[in-house]
């Protein structure tokens, strides 16, 4: 244990004080970026290079560098890099559009369970309202709905022109939240795990009603589910002048739905940052403050006079208003959607970002959404992939003189991609239970005034802060 | 005209009568104890007047109009406040933030103001900031504002909660057993506080105690409850040489034993 702290823990915590004084983080961190950058690029398949290139969030989040620095290479990174190598590999712009989905839908579910602490299992349902709203409406579903599910539509333009897609970004908001009030309305008198099992209900409730729609008015197609979705509008002049920007930067010409990718990242990063700033700033007025008292105590919070029903009504709603946007989103870009896609394992899967990121604290959601989506999408799947090409190969395990070929199909690797997933999550629950950024309480109290314990001690308390600094490096290694 | 009056409040729990047929009355600038052996109703008489239980039959006259119906934050707006008999702090929330949700009838600010942090949103923040500074300072707390209230010792945790409790401006301030546990030291420190309250912020008090210190010390009048009924009511001399009270807490006899 110990030669591994030697060999591991101490050279990564020397590198971390040594990195953080000085101009030494802007150093480090550029360094990391152009290494990463010039890896990925020229290995766009490999993870070993998709992992040093994302490292460098870790120094720009807790390296000590000014905000606005911080702030001007995340822009660098988001706006300027990953275009281009999401460009070069359009796998990473996939990677980094569903991370960018989920961690919208995290945020919202964060408001819920993190801030109010109202536990809420069906929270998909509110994107599928959202996904739905754009998918009935932004395609040739409204020519169909004396039709039999399953069947073409023959007409030969769509009822809706392709650029109301925007204004359904903001429908979908509105309709999402409205679900949530008429949701909540009923059920927001109950409490903790009766409130858990009625959202998980209508979870299901919305998702069977899109599987079940099809009759006696066909609004949904049913099972199969909708499609072709439309897309809003990228005007070809435009095009023509990104080609000649991006097609030297990325060395391969790009086509019309590479560019729809990179839209719909820039469209979900955009939402985020509406988000985020929205979350942020309810968290810091009264609202917020009422969020986190009712989680905290709820007969407290009434009794200090806070209209418990209004207030976690609005929590409801505004979660589920962000779900309704990223749904609008979601339905453009794939141009599909279907039941399948809002299940009860969507719902626990964004629960799950939500509490290994930090229940209540913004980067850390975000971080989780990240991390959940990166371990299913790249690593898990990569694993499965390497241990089926070893079934393949004439591989054999040396000591024990076993022959890959010779594993049984019912142990094919594929199979438990979810089983780490699971060992993973386990493990983080037992070593950091308040997620991988934990929340903190805002520092109010202006900083002038003096100590004066006045028979109350809370010197003690004041030193509690140091040892994090080492956590955090432990976190990021 | 009294501040605070209730007729008849009967509040059931299934077959058990928890308070029964109140009649209570309190005048503004007033500091009054209930007090009465365990189980006796007043914690439930407490929450019937804040609102987290509805009484079954009785009138709660409350500065000129009535409470009985009314939601606990309703019944908050209009000017009761309180602290609870174990501790209810938001633990997880610093000393500071404590304080300002205690504010929150009063803060005006509407979800833009919030959103589009409008001037008038904030200055409302920095005036409540400024204010919850003030009431921590004025409950004897300094320099824990930042503090998380669940690291705060036992003391300063009550203390707390009163600031928390005064936030909301109350004309009535309904104490819950807000010595239990306290050192004598603390208990003193706790008793000046209360007259501070009354006679610098003009608040009127009613507490519920146990420390037969305390209530001597500080109660103008005194109210006695037993198994939900209120038997005695009075100055406190007359209380403490009351055969009934003493019955009640001691046992049938045990005033012929202590000659009264």
């Amino acid at each position: 244990m110990n030669a591994l702290k030697n060999l591991f823990v101490t050279p990564i915590t020397r590198f971390w004080r040594w990195a953080s004084q000085g101009k030494h983080p802007l150093v480090v961190t550029l360094v990391f970026l152009a290494v990463g950058t010039a890896l990925v690029y020229g290995s766009p398949r490999s993870l070993i290079a998709f992992f040093v290139f994302i490292s460098t969030a870790i120094f720009i989040y807790y390296l000590p560098m000014s905000p606005r620095l911080k702030l001007g290479l995340a822009a660098l990174i988001t706006l300027g890099l990953i275009p281009v190598l999401g460009l070069r590999n359009i796998f990473y712009l996939e990677v980094i559009f569903q991370i960018s989905v989920f961690a919208a839908l995290a945020l919202g579910l964060n408001i819920v369970v993190g801030f109010a602490g109202l536990l809420d299992l069906g929270y998909v349902a509110f994107y599928a309202v959202g996904a739905y709203s754009w998918a009935i409406f932004g395609s040739q579903q409204l020519y169909m709905l004396h039709a039999v599910p399953g069947t073409m539509s023959t007409a030969a333009n769509f009822p809706l022109p392709r650029d109301a897609f925007y204004l359904f970004l903001f429908l979908g908001v509105g309709l999402a939240g409205l679900t949530g009030i008429l949701l909540g309305l009923p059920v927001l008198r109950l409490r903790g795990d009766y409130l858990a099992i009625v959202t998980l209900g209508f979870g299901e409730v919305i998702r069977v009603l899109a599987n079940n729609l099809d009759k006696p008015l066909n609004l949904t197609n049913g099972p199969q589910g909708i499609t072709p979705i439309q897309r809003p509008t990228l005007p070809g002049p435009v095009l023509d002048a990104l080609r000649v920007v991006y097609n030297p930067l990325v060395g391969h010409p790009v086509t019309e739905s590479q560019f729809y990718n990179l839209f719909f990242y820039l469209a979900a990063l955009m939402v985020i940052l509406v988000v985020i700033m929205v979350v942020r700033r309810l968290d810091d007025s009264k609202i917020g403050r009422a969020w986190t008292a009712i989680r905290e105590d709820e007969t407290a919070a009434i009794a200090m006079g806070i209209p418990l029903v209004r207030m976690k009504l609005a929590a409801f709603a505004a979660g589920a208003s962000f779900a309704g946007a990223m749904g609008v989103l979601f339905a453009a870009s794939r141009t599909f959607v279907s039941p399948e896609s809002f299940s009860f394992m969507q719902s626990i899967g964004v629960l799950t970002m939500v509490i290994l990121g930090g229940l209540g604290s913004i980067p850390g959601v975000i971080v989780g959404a990240a991390v959940v989506v990166i371990l299913n999408l790249q690593v898990l799947t990569g694993l499965s992939l390497f241990l089926s090409q070893l079934r393949q190969s004439d591989a054999v395990i040396p000591i024990i003189n076993f022959a890959w070929k010779d594993l049984s199909t019912q142990l094919d690797p594929a199979k438990y991609q979810r089983l780490l997933f699971g060992f993973i999550l386990i493990l983080m629950m037992i070593y950091r239970p308040a997620g991988l950024i934990p929340a903190e309480r805002r520092k109010r109290e202006l900083k002038s005034e003096t100590e004066a314990p006045n028979g109350v001690p809370g010197e003690n308390n004041a030193g509690d802060k140091k040892p994090d600094v080492q956590e955090d490096v432990h976190g990021a290694a | 005209m009294a501040l605070l009056e209730t007729t008849g409040v009967t509040k059931r729990f299934g077959g058990l009568q928890a308070v029964g047929k109140m009649d209570f009355s309190l005048e503004q600038g007033q500091i009054v104890s209930i007090i009465g052996p365990n189980g006796a109703g007043k914690t439930t008489f407490f929450n019937t007047l804040t609102g987290i239980y509805r009484p079954e039959e009785g009138q709660i006259h409350f500065n000129g109009g009535s409470l009985v119906g009314l939601r606990p934050d309703q019944i908050t707006a209009r000017g009761i406040a309180r602290t609870f008999q174990n501790i209810r702090l938001f633990g997880g929330m610093t000393v500071i933030e404590n304080i300002m949700v205690g504010m929150h009838a009063h803060l005006k600010q509407s979800l833009p103001d919030a959103l589009f942090h409008t001037r008038s949103f904030q200055s409302e923040e920095k005036d409540a900031h400024r204010r919850a500074v003030e009431l921590m300072d004025f409950v004897g707390l300094k320099g824990v504002g930042d503090e998380l209230s669940r690291n705060l010792p036992y003391g300063g945790q009550r203390r707390v909660e009163i600031a928390r409790a005064l936030a909301s401006d109350p004309k009535l301030l309904l104490l819950d057993e807000p010595t239990a546990g306290m050192n004598p030291r603390e208990t003193d420190e706790a008793v000046n506080l209360f007259r501070r309250l009354r006679n610098e912020l003009g608040v009127t008090i009613l507490l519920i105690e146990h420390s037969m210190r305390v209530v001597m010390d500080i109660s103008e009048r005194i109210t006695v409850m037993d198994y939900g009924l209120k038997i005695a009511e009075g100055l406190p001399e007359e209380i403490s040489n009351n055969t009934r009270v003493v019955e009640a807490y001691l046992g049938r006899g045990a005033a012929d034993l202590l000659d009264l």
